[in-house]
């Protein structure tokens, strides 16, 4: 796509000029050069990094679905508190000289004695299963219904964007948590896969957007007088190109998701006992904030990282994906 | 645009009505209202689910039902309709209720948006003029921080450590070495991000800041200070020409010596009211203090109007801006001297962290103006936080973009001084899509300040829809929703129409 133009090279320099600067052109694709600006972009990189870190440790250490994680206890078990539930967790070896040390209750214990990591870990699966749920299953119906309404034009696209227009009136928290407690009994999936359904909107609109530029342009005129079929067009010819916008925007469903489950469990709309998120872990443990800070801490810290990374992922793939925003950043 | 006004409340309303019903399919679908009696063993059961029965129209079809709280919801149209959103479990009118709720929701939010606005819209603009610098990248980070940041989590730890801390510190103040470091170390900081120049000038902004925060401290608590703070007529009349000063460093510059002097006078005459009119302020109301800035502000208008000659319209401008300064100075003045004896009406614990205020309260008008401040505070600093974040990006590419025009170029390269470029070429345009941001944003908040209302215990529309939704109120819930819907509705309206307003080139058909 890109060529690098070659530097003029100036009368006086032919003779010193070394061979290998004239053939510095190296084709590359669109990918290979979103992944590039990807890269270097270390704030981008450094969230991926914590990102992958707490997605892997919630998933290898209690294990998930049937297969057991290396951590051995469990986040139902209840037991006897020790050490009134202190943290064992020590990172700063120099305090009191025992080194680094993990101990038997990294994160404590709550009053009934259950081991606080292996319950923010299973918060942590919930929040984060939640989320990408989120997230991919709105990212799909909001770029569908937004190609179909932008490609289309006419009735379909006035249907769809009424229905829009609805659901971007009712305040968000309010359709969410009304629809949460509706269906209160079905699990976290569940429970996700309802919330991804009122929260499409905003991409679809996103979408429509894009695929109203991108229709008038060349290429696709093009390609219908080729005799493409329609699906053929949305499909093989302009979402490619805005794939971009809907790629970013998906990252940041996803952050708003984390937070937005993490709201609701906290009213108390969103993922019902016996099953735990990061935001009900806060919500029950608020009181014991002056007696067991711990207890509120840690799963805050786990919000706030997951959705740190995400967002910094966020801004780098809108930077990759746009070259005319491409600059030094931090 | 009349016509458009009209024709975009037309299409609201009919939005409306289509989310009505949805909403309305939603919330009984969610549950049944019912649902308490089953389990209880009330000799009455039998009777009180007949009477809910009746008040809420259980017996009816889905249909019937919506179509007879849609009446009632029509009648609030008619002027002296008899407006009725139903009634909730308790029996009492949803309408009521929500009268109750509505002004708490309100005082929140408002403080909250305006203090957000400005400050994010400010910090927004520095970090673009500064744009690569320290500072910059510091708010950059702050902003992504604050956006990941969950509401309620920020909720509870101020209520611990900006209330129940702070109370237990002001019972008595003393000096330790991390409450020094964290002072020193955030004044330092602030301000040498904020300073620009070379890195050594930075440094030693910011070791001399970081030492002068320090010794003010100190100095404030040894004078016993924190035990009975006031600021007294020195720090006014220094806060007075101060604002003075910035006032007409904002407008023109301080070589234009008429308009300085103008701003000055306009802070003496504000200064020499407030004291001369001091038995007044014992225990005002709010239609005296009004009165008395109206009567500043007038004067000093007035003045500006009759010696401001060539520069009229600018001593104008920085005599009103002075004024309200001047006013603020005051007002906090008295408040501030007030606090001894509002911290001993409330047995020494000040910063409040639950409720809108304290109950049954009894003061003089300064005590009760500080009770609702302290109780406002630390909500309004949790919601301000988090939106705070989204005005200063906004703000900030806003200012890029706008700095990157020609037609900024162009009155660069007539010889404008750097500040008529950026506040009077740049920051009106960039101000623009602000707007229209500011307007939805507010729409956004009030249904958001749910969340910041249940941690702190604020009788608003919160902790009403929460409860209506756990125990299946319908009615609540509807007339929390129509609320909610109205503002966003509304809100989107008036973001349309200001984006019109502050920019001709677009037209509203």
């Amino acid at each position: 796509m890109t060529i690098l133009t070659p530097e003029p090279v100036t009368p006086g320099d032919t003779a010193t000029a070394a061979p290998e600067r004239e053939f510095t052109i190296k084709a590359r694709t669109q990918g290979q050069m979103v992944r590039g600006r990807f890269i270097r972009h270390r704030g981008a990189l450094i969230g991926l990094t914590a990102l992958g870190f707490v997605v892997v440790l919630a998933y290898t250490s209690i294990g998930f679905w049937k297969i057991p994680g290396w951590w051995p206890l469990d986040f139902k078990d209840t037991g006897t508190v020790v050490n009134a539930g202190q943290p064992s967790l020590d990172l700063i070896p120099w305090i009191d000289g025992d080194g680094l040390t993990i101990g038997d209750h990294p994160f404590g214990q709550d009053q009934t004695g259950r081991d606080y990591f292996a319950l923010t870990m299973r918060g942590t699966q919930i929040s984060l299963m939640v989320a990408f749920v989120i997230g991919i299953v709105s990212t799909f119906l909001g770029a569908l219904a937004g190609a179909i309404s932008g490609y289309y034009g006419g009735k379909a696209d006035g249907v769809i964007m009424r229905f829009t227009d609805l659901l971007l009136t009712i305040p968000i928290l309010i359709l969410a948590a009304v629809v949460g407690q509706a269906v209160a009994g079905g699990g976290p999936f569940f429970l996700a896969m309802v919330l991804a359904l009122v929260i499409w909107t905003s991409l679809a609109r996103l979408v429509r957007g894009e695929f109203l530029s991108l229709r008038e342009k060349e290429f696709v005129e093009a390609a219908k007088a080729m005799g493409a079929k329609n699906s053929r067009i949305i499909f093989r010819h302009i979402l490619p190109n805005a794939i971009g916008t809907i790629i970013v925007s998906a990252t940041l469903t996803i952050a708003v998701a984390i937070l937005l489950e993490a709201a609701l469990s906290y009213l108390g709309f969103g993922v019902q006992p016996p099953d735990t998120s990061l935001g009900r872990l806060i919500s029950e443990y608020q009181n014991s904030f002056s007696t067991r800070p711990w207890l509120f801490w840690w799963p805050g810290l786990f919000i706030i990282a997951i959705a740190l990374s995400v967002n910094f992922i966020g801004d780098g793939l809108r930077d990759a994906f746009d070259p005319r925003q491409t600059r030094v950043r931090a | 645009m009349t016509a458009y006004v009209v024709r975009r409340l037309l299409a609201s309303l009919l939005i409306l009505l289509a989310a009505s019903f949805v909403m309305f399919a939603l919330v009984s679908l969610s549950g049944d209202p019912l649902s308490e009696f089953y389990a209880s063993s009330d000799p009455d059961r039998e009777l009180k689910i007949e009477s809910r029965i009746d008040a809420l129209n259980l017996d009816e079809p889905f249909i019937v039902q919506y179509f007879l709280w849609l009446k009632g919801a029509a009648m609030c149209l008619v002027p002296g309709g008899g407006c009725d959103l139903g009634v909730n479990l308790q029996n009492q009118e949803v309408t009521a209720v929500l009268a109750d709720a509505i002004p708490t929701t309100l005082r929140l939010v408002l403080a909250a948006t305006v203090l957000a606005i400005v400050l994010g819209v400010a910090i927004g603009i520095i970090s673009a003029i500064r744009q690569y610098s320290s500072f910059d990248y510091g708010i950059t980070f702050a902003a992504f921080l604050f956006f990941s940041l969950p509401i309620f989590w920020v909720a509870v730890l101020l209520k611990e450590f900006g209330a129940i801390r702070i109370n237990d510190w002001l019972a008595e103040p003393a000096v330790t070495l991390p409450t020094a470091i964290v002072i020193g170390s955030f004044s330092a900081l602030f301000f040498s991000a904020l300073s620009g120049g070379s890195r050594k000038r930075k440094v030693l902004i910011g070791l001399g800041a970081g030492f002068a925060a320090v010794a003010i401290f100190i100095g404030l608590v040894a004078s016993g200070w924190f035990k009975n703070p006031g600021m007294g007529p020195g720090i006014v009349i220094i806060g007075s020409v101060a604002g003075a000063v910035g006032a007409t460093l904002l407008f023109t510059n301080l070589e234009n010596r008429r308009v300085l002097f103008i701003a000055i006078g306009t802070a003496a005459i504000g200064v020499a009211v407030a004291y001369a009119g001091y038995p007044m302020l014992e225990d005002p109301t709010w239609l005296v203090l009004v009165g008395m800035g109206l009567l500043v502000t007038l004067v000093g208008v007035g003045i500006a109007y009759i010696w401001g000659s060539i520069d009229r319209a600018a001593a104008v401008r920085a005599s009103v801006v002075t004024s309200f300064i001047v006013g603020f100075m005051v007002f906090l003045d008295h408040t501030i001297s007030s606090f001894a004896s509002y911290s001993d009406s409330v047995n020494g614990r000040p910063f409040a962290t639950i409720g809108s205020n304290t109950p049954n309260y009894q003061g003089t008008f300064w005590e009760v103006t500080l009770d609702t401040a302290t109780h406002l505070v630390l909500p309004t600093l949790a919601i301000m936080l988090i939106s705070f974040a989204g005005y200063s990006r906004y703000s900030r590419a806003s200012m890029l973009e706008v700095m990157n025009a020609d037609y900024v170029r162009t009155a660069r390269a007539k010889g404008l001084t750097e500040r008529t470029v950026v506040l009077r070429h740049a920051f009106r345009n960039a101000l623009i899509p602000i707007a229209t941001l500011a307007a939805i944003d507010f729409g956004a908040v009030i249904a958001g300040a749910i969340i910041t209302e249940t941690v702190f215990g604020w009788k608003g529309m919160g902790v009403i829809f929460t409860t209506a939704v756990e125990h299946f109120d319908y009615y609540q819930v509807m007339g929390v929703f129509v609320v909610t819907a109205i503002a966003v509705l509304v809100f989107n309206l008036i973001a349309d129409i200001s984006y019109a307003i502050l920019d001709p080139r677009i037209r509203l058909t």
